[in-house]
């Protein structure tokens, strides 16, 4: 308990609650000094020193602490295991219902590291931003330590017991005032005890809520097909993508695997027919940012734009005339690719585009081609928005006696209108399940430490179905409950753990020898052969849909044309990350901001309203106002306003709480995704933002070299005439001799989406610290590798490219010629070393180094930031560098060593591909490349003798080993006649 | 006391380099009366006081420095060096001017040097102690500095000698080293009267063991002055040899507005500029208040005004080259890198750089500023603040953006920044105060060369 | 080779002069009288002296010179051998023995070893530090460190005769002459 801050008590009437008060008050002056400290505003260095002390007992001895039940480890190399050496886990990671699987690296029993796991469908051997980091919410020191019952701490039997009491009150009337209200639940086993549960009590009732739900998809799969559905994507085969807003590059099902099979189509080196993509949404996203076309569009325009393209597909007459240009060349670009084609309609559009969306896709011949069809893999596919405005009324009515909240943060995540706070007050007995004593916790009278997914027994299952068994790879360290116990705990077996229950789940549905197939589910991290069947279904034609088409967007009766849309937030989604630091600093891929979210405006907006990035604006939409900062975005669509919710937390711990703003407390039960009728006004205030990247374009320099597939097919090396470079060659020095490896990396600048997976990885895998914001807003951030965005063309819609920068290990490095000490040196094998005990820290490699991608500890970061539990977290193969040293990215030298060792003991090269660097790996995209030059078969030669291969800034001479593929975009040459920004100023 | 005043009514005249009717006996009493017999003003103790307490607070500040880490200053990335390094060339580039008056101007045989070379040298040291830190405190481990220098070691660990960091090592030492030689050797004779000169027993022994025994012996003279050439024939590349190792710092970088040809001779230009405008700031008050007039008189500030006036045009000729080839060059780095200087977000220091350095030097083209003190002090503080300035914009402007857009950024000094700078001026003057208390500054067995008395032995130069 | 004679009481003679004209005067007088152990002490230094006493040439040159090729040679032997020999390692790419960027340092350490042969030399050829002489014991001497010149004929002189040469430098316009002490 000592370790987490005391807030001010809720709230309340104060006719029943004065006693807490009171025990609140005595609580506060006696228990930990930092509530006071925090009172006075201390900074997060001395606060983790508290949150670690306190820690330290909890956690350095759970780090050798092993579950009880037989966990299985995926063995890489079978005859090559030694104690020392890590271990690989399959398990995998449940978020909003669907499930990404990973392979989790166990040093001794301490997991310090998650990647993707290669067999599961989901993952295909890539992570995203929330797998990779959710290892940091795992050790995270401000994770709730203990159950507790008003603030008191309390144990386990304890709340079984009042929970049975609250059961039995309940059973009498057949259930009638339990309520259950969890997250989107994707875990089979999960739902057949809720079902058993409901069996055994009707009258009771289940929810659910998350804010970044499915309602619109399942509502518009139920118009097209009248049943909810989910799709199962195949980009590989689509030759020609629409996008209506829908960002399935960064999130929702199978997002990674679209990805990679996107960029598969992309390789100019190997030589499959490029996709073209086609893209409208409001605010830009990472799907946006790699579009061949991209159209900024307000939201509401999307339907209209949507039925204009199915008119002018479907031969039928609507609109079809004053269609734009840009739809005219989309629908002929589909039209041309029947049965090769694919259009996806975003989680924020109305149902109506979904429909339409599907019925496109049908009239296209793509049902079963570029998609298909299966039953939803959550276990109740129901809007979230009606589910809980039901429960909201319910409690307000008072009908509600007992609310057990499994997971989620409702009261953080509820929608403004529904004030779900105040009507929790009406329930008697309230109980809340999760990671961290939120905002919701504090409001519950119970509230049930989480166990992290880590540390859980439980299963879930993949946007195709596919099944895991997610298996802990340590005991709980705070002695957490898995949903599974919570449930079980209001049945009559309460003592049952979730190891048991998750066991017996799968008893009967896997097969003959149950031990064999359980062993090799907990091995490959995946049931073979439990993919959900495709289902065939036929969507009704798009003409005539218009009738059934629900009111497409929430009028909130405002003044202004101004329109609003909410979206969950990049990097911390719905808040549920707000306290994992390395999401928080993590620049979003499109503004470059880091621990803050901000209103998204257009540059035009801006200027009609004559708004600065950092002006604090005033938000008026639907009777409700927040104030929030303002960030200029090029390529926004006009008057309208993006917010994203997740910041803004109150209660999230040391990192999270009062960074950024809610957006929840504007949104509305009615109309999650926003609408119009937004009214802003300037505070009169500004508020500091940071961005990692302050200039957003190339000033004509040859940095990121881009062609059109017309021009690169012309002029293969394209990306050589844009700048003279002397040849490998031509130096006054004789060169070094080879050694039996070079290493060298490619990126494939076409293939990236910019989606930041490889920062965190490369953050996870070399023990490279977070900073926090001011720190960062001195220029002080340490990322190793960053990804570099420039924008070209008009603001008003320019192309994005995106440009991962490691170090480049250049061969005449300017970095090593001018340090004084001999503390960084080039190695045989061409890698530029940093020797870190050697650095004196004149910082005079950074400045010299044309690339910056030196980074240098200006406080110990590596430890004042890390508390003991995080220490934990370190990868023991990697030195944590101290204060006044230079750090940068050794292309994961520790891998490659590992790589050597074992080849030596084999005696034979290392092979191409056996060493992959932590940015590789998790490159959903594949967009990087890492291998030995001197083998000439490796990849990355082939990638390099690639005529798109360049370096960054050649010219210095400085021969760098890290190379770029040019970026070559497939546009589609009637537009490119009149330009994208031409048409859409035609169409608004 | 009578000897202290001028012995001629308004003073000796620009032509002059020593007033009238002084005598070996006059000179001697004269300036060993300021270190023995004469009571400490009251302005010494006001300008020390000051200079002490400022001393505390760059204590305080560096203090801090060890304790936190060099996090606490305003550099980043892009701009890895600030402040430090800036003044740290602004400290060594006034060295610069009192290893000039006493060896070049010895080796040209310019007897006016004669009344100013000991307080330049002076000068020289104190400012060469403040840039000698900058160095060492801008590390981020500066405990380890000494890994900078050559020393046995069981692993093989030596300097990086392609770095032009270590070879600053070498030439600040060396410059350090040779520039307190050449003062000690100068003040041998004088300690030598000071010791007979006092009264107290104190000073006597301290001077005395100073003096090593000096007697004046002719055969001593003799070798004295041939010891004194030779110090003077090597210091005199060495001081320009000094910032041209300096600006290599920069010159080996390829950054653009620091890969540049033109540097070495336009720093080492810069710096005597710089120099001289620190002693006229320093000697100017210091004839007034001890009343020298006598012996720094207007044909020194005369002089002096126009060595000035000399380097501030090669100075500005530099600038102009420097604009010229960034342009020249048609490299887009070079060119967008002196772009960026006059119109970015620091055009303000570039222009007041312009204004300081280009602009101010002009009005010594009139002998009624060269010769009125007051004109002549005001322009040399501000020739001081336009060098400083003048480091700064090659230091910052020229990292801050570089070559990728994409890691652009800015640099703001925090109080730190401000404290450690404030501080090291503290420190220079209390050095000063000290050095003026207790040490002859004038060199007074040159001045005795100067009467009339020794000019009229002299045999006519060859 | 004639015996050597008992150590004489006296140290020499010193003889103060009003003005340096009278010293250089007396000095070129003596010589010619046949005096060769003289020394004269004076505020400043006096060149005319030089040829007057016909002072010897000093090899500080030549000790200057050494210190300088010393200097030269151990900055270029340093750098060569830690950089090609003990820790030769790719920097940069650049060869190991990178002679241009060897040369700074190699000047340094040359004008550095020069400036300290040039003091010490010049201090150890005068004998310095020598906290007394007998000269210092004639109170008179102290102003020689002022206004008043002092020509020593020392009682080494073959040709020394306290009485005599007491006479002598009388009849030369000393101002006074003492009898130094040893």
């Amino acid at each position: 308990m000592k370790s987490l801050p005391v807030y001010p008590q809720p709230q309340r009437p104060r006719f029943w609650r004065s006693l807490e008060e009171l025990e609140g008050i005595e609580r506060r002056e006696e228990t930990s000094q930092e509530a006071l400290a925090w009172a006075k505003g201390m900074d997060r260095r001395e606060l983790f020193k508290f949150g670690g002390v306190s820690l330290a007992l909890a956690g350095l001895t759970a780090c050798t602490r092993q579950p009880t039940e037989k966990i299985i480890p995926y063995v890489r190399q079978p005859e090559e295991i030694k104690p020392g050496t890590p271990l690989f886990f399959a398990t995998a990671m449940p978020l909003s219902g669907y499930a990404t699987g990973l392979l989790v690296e166990s040093h001794m029993g301490r997991p310090t590291k998650v990647e993707g796991n290669p067999l599961h469908p989901a993952s295909l051997g890539a992570t995203d931003l929330f797998s990779q980091a959710s290892i940091y919410g795992l050790y995270d020191p401000d994770r709730s330590q203990s159950l507790t019952y008003l603030g008191e701490i309390r144990a386990w039997p304890a709340f079984l017991s009042a929970m049975r009491l609250a059961v039995e009150k309940a059973r009498e009337k057949k259930g009638a005032g339990l309520r259950i209200l969890t997250e989107t639940v994707g875990s089979p086993t999960l739902g057949a005890q809720l079902r058993a549960l409901l069996m055994e009590l009707p009258e009771a009732k289940w929810h659910q809520w998350e804010p970044a739900n499915r309602d619109n998809a399942w509502a518009g799969a139920a118009m097209a097909f009248g049943q909810p559905l989910d799709p199962v994507l195949d980009v590989s085969k689509a030759d020609v993508i629409l996008s209506l807003d829908a960002d399935f590059f960064s999130c929702g099902p199978g997002h990674l695997k679209s990805v990679a099979d996107f960029a598969a189509r992309r390789r100019t080196r190997n030589r499959t027919a490029m996709n073209r993509l086609y893209c409208v949404e409001a605010a830009p996203g990472v799907t946006g940012a790699s579009a061949d076309h991209r159209l900024p569009m307000r939201a509401s325009q999307v339907e209209a734009f949507a039925r204009t393209v199915a008119a002018l597909v479907g031969g039928g007459g609507g609109g079809a005339s004053s269609a734009s240009p840009f739809a005219q060349a989309v629908a002929e670009d589909l039209k041309a690719h029947r049965g090769k084609s694919l259009v996806v309609a975003g989680d924020y559009q109305p149902p109506a585009v979904h429909a339409i969306a599907h019925a496109l896709n049908d009239a296209l011949g793509n049902t079963g081609q570029t998609v298909s069809w299966i039953e939803p893999i959550p276990v109740k596919p129901e809007s979230h928005a009606d589910s809980f405005r039901r429960l909201v009324a319910d409690m307000e009515s008072g009908a509600v006696e007992t609310l057990v909240i499994v997971g989620g943060n409702p009261a953080f995540t509820a929608p403004g209108d529904l004030g779900f706070a105040k009507a929790l007050d009406k329930v008697k007995v309230s109980a809340h399940l999760s990671l961290h004593q939120d905002e919701t916790s504090t409001l519950c009278r119970w509230h049930v430490p989480e166990a992290h997914y880590l540390e859980s027994w439980s299963d879930a299952r993949a946007f195709d179905g596919t099944a895991s068994i997610l298996q802990p790879l340590i005991a709980p360290l705070y002695g957490g409950k898995t949903a599974h116990e919570v449930i079980a705990a209001l049945t009559s077996q309460p003592e049952r753990t979730s190891y048991e229950i998750v066991r017996d789940y799968w008893k009967d549905r896997m097969g003959g020898d149950f031990e064999g197939a359980w062993r090799r589910a907990l091995h490959d991290g995946v049931i073979e052969g439990s993919a959900s069947a495709r289902k065939t279904v036929r969507a009704g034609s798009t003409t005539g849909r218009e009738g059934q088409a629900p009111p497409l967007r929430h009028e909130a009766g405002g003044r202004t044309d101004l329109e609003i849309q909410f979206r969950a937030d990049p990097t911390v989604y719905d808040g549920r990350f707000a306290n994992n630091g390395w999401l928080q600093e993590l620049p979003k891929a499109v503004t470059k901001l880091t621990w803050d979210n901000a209103v998204l405006l257009a540059p035009a907006t801006a200027k009609k309203l004559n708004v600065a990035s950092e002006d604090v604006l005033r938000l008026t939409w639907d009777g409700r106002s927040v104030e929030a900062p303002a960030w200029i975005v090029p390529g926004h669509a006009e008057d309208s306003a993006t917010l994203h919710f997740g910041y803004g937390r109150t209660h999230a711990g040391t990192l999270g709480s009062k960074t950024g703003f809610s957006a929840s407390a504007l949104q509305s039960s009615k109309a999650l995704a926003g609408g119009s009728g937004l009214e802003i006004a300037k505070a009169g205030r500004t508020y500091a933002l940071v961005t990692t990247q302050h200039h957003q374009n190339m000033e004509g320099r040859a940095i990121v070299r881009a062609a059109t597939l017309e021009e690169f097919e012309k002029t293969p090396e394209f990306a050589h005439e844009m700048e003279e470079a002397p040849g490998p060659e031509e130096s006054m020095y004789a060169h070094y001799p080879p050694h039996e490896y070079a290493w060298a990396m490619a990126i494939d600048l076409n293939a990236c989406t910019g989606c930041g997976a490889c920062t965190l990885a490369c953050q996870a895998e070399n023990n490279i610290p977070t900073v926090g914001k001011k720190e960062v807003s001195r220029g002080h951030a340490m990322h190793w590798i960053r990804v570099d965005r420039y924008f070209e063309g008009s603001e008003a819609n320019p192309a994005t490219y995106h440009q991962p920068v490691p170090c480049m290990h250049c061969e005449n490095a300017p970095c090593e010629l001018v340090c004084p000490v001999g503390a960084t040196v080039h190695s045989a094998e061409g890698l530029n070393d940093m020797v870190y005990n050697r650095c004196v820290g004149t910082r005079y490699c950074a400045n010299n180094c044309p690339y910056k991608v030196r980074h240098f500890n200006y406080f110990h970061y590596g430890t004042q930031f890390r508390p003991p539990s995080m220490r934990m977290l370190a990868n023991p193969e990697v030195t944590v560098r101290w204060r006044g040293v230079m750090e940068k990215c050794t292309y994961c030298v520790q891998r490659i060593t590992v790589a050597k060792i074992g080849a030596e003991k084999e005696n034979r090269r290392v092979r191409d591909g056996e060493i992959v660097t932590a940015c590789q790996q998790a490159c959903p995209a594949k967009a990087i490349v890492f291998g030995d030059l001197a083998d000439a078969s490796s990849e990355v030669s082939n990638a390099r003798k690639s005529p798109a291969n360049y370096g960054l800034l050649e010219d210095l001479g400085t021969r760098p080993r890290t190379t770029y593929l040019a970026a070559v975009r497939n546009p589609n040459p009637s537009l490119e006649k009149t330009g994208v920004w031409d048409v859409e100023r035609k169409t608004s | 006391m009578s000897d202290l005043e001028p012995t001629t009514p308004g003073g000796p005249t620009d032509r002059e380099i020593i007033g009238p009717g002084h005598t070996f006996g006059s000179v001697t009493d004269k300036i060993s009366s300021i270190v023995l017999t004469r009571k400490t003003p009251m302005f010494w103790t006001v300008g020390f006081g000051i200079g002490f307490l400022l001393t505390i607070l760059m204590l305080f500040a560096i203090g801090t420095l060890f304790v936190r880490g060099v996090g606490i200053w305003g550099v980043n990335a892009p701009v890895g060096w600030g402040f430090a390094i800036v003044n740290f060339v602004w400290w060594i580039g006034i060295g610069h001017a009192g290893t000039l008056i006493s060896a070049i101007l010895l080796l040209l045989r310019q007897e006016w040097r004669t009344s100013i070379n000991r307080f330049a040298e002076a000068m020289t040291l104190f400012a060469v102690a403040q840039a000698g830190m900058y160095p060492i405190l801008h590390l981020g481990r500066p405990w380890l500095a000494y890994w900078l220098t050559p020393y046995p070691n069981t692993m093989a660990l030596w300097p990086q000698w392609r770095s032009p960091l270590v070879w600053d090592v070498f030439a600040v030492s060396t410059y350090a080293t040779v520039s307190l030689l050449f003062w000690f050797v100068g003040l041998i004779p004088d300690l030598a009267t000071l010791r007979d000169r006092s009264k107290k027993k104190l000073p006597q022994i301290v001077y005395g063991m100073l003096a090593m025994g000096w007697r004046g012996s002719a055969m001593h003279w003799h070798r004295y002055d041939m010891a004194y050439l030779l110090l003077a024939g090597i210091a005199t590349p060495l001081v320009v040899s000094v910032h041209t190792v300096v600006s290599f710092d920069f010159t080996i970088g390829i950054i653009p507005g620091w890969h540049s040809t033109i540097f070495p001779p336009y720093f080492v230009a810069g710096a005597i500029y710089g120099g001289f405008a620190m002693v006229l700031t320093i000697a100017i008050p210091l004839r007034a208040v001890y009343r020298l007039e006598d012996f720094v008189t207007l044909r020194h500030l005369q002089n002096m005004a126009k060595i000035l006036l000399a380097t501030g045009l090669i100075v500005g000729y530099g600038y102009m080259i420097e604009a010229f080839m960034s342009w020249y060059s048609g490299s887009p780095y070079e060119k967008f890198m002196m772009w960026n200087r006059m119109t970015g977000p620091y055009a303000p220091i570039f222009w007041g750089l312009m204004l300081c350095n280009i602009v101010t030097p002009q009005f010594l083209w009139w002998k009624s500023v060269r010769t009125s003190p007051l004109g002549l002090w005001i322009i040399a503080v501000i020739v001081n603040i336009g060098m400083w300035l003048e480091r700064f914009v090659i230091v910052i402007t020229s990292l801050h953006r570089d070559f990728l857009p994409s890691s652009w950024g800015m640099y703001y000094p925090t109080g730190f920044d401000w404290a450690t700078y404030i501080g090291t001026i503290g420190f220079f003057v209390a050095l000063f105060f000290l050095f003026i208390r207790f040490l002859p500054m004038i060199s007074i067995f040159e001045m005795r060369t100067l009467v009339p008395e020794a000019e009229a032995v002299k045999e006519p130069e060859p | 080779m004639k015996p050597r004679r008992p150590p004489h009481p006296l140290h020499g003679l010193l003889a103060e002069f009003e003005t340096p004209g009278n010293l250089i005067e007396a000095a070129r007088r003596a010589r010619e009288a046949g005096y060769t152990r003289m020394d004269a002490y004076t505020p400043y230094p006096i060149h005319e002296l030089t040829e007057a006493l016909a002072l010897p040439r000093t090899k500080l040159p030549l000790i200057v010179f050494a210190g300088g090729a010393i200097g030269c040679a151990t900055a270029l032997g340093m750098q060569w051998f830690s950089a090609v020999v003990h820790y030769p390692i790719n920097v940069g790419g650049r060869p190991l023995a990178s002679w241009p960027s060897f040369i700074p340092i190699t000047f340094e350490l040359t004008v550095l070893f020069a400036a300290i042969a040039a003091v010490l030399g010049m201090l150890g050829l005068n004998g310095l530090p020598m906290p007394f002489h007998p000269v210092f014991s004639v109170p008179r001497f102290a102003l020689a460190s002022r206004d008043r010149f002092f020509l020593a004929i020392e009682s080494t002189d073959p040709k020394f005769d306290t009485a005599r040469t007491a006479e002598f430098l009388r009849s030369l316009g000393a101002r006074e002459v003492n009898e130094v002490e040893r």
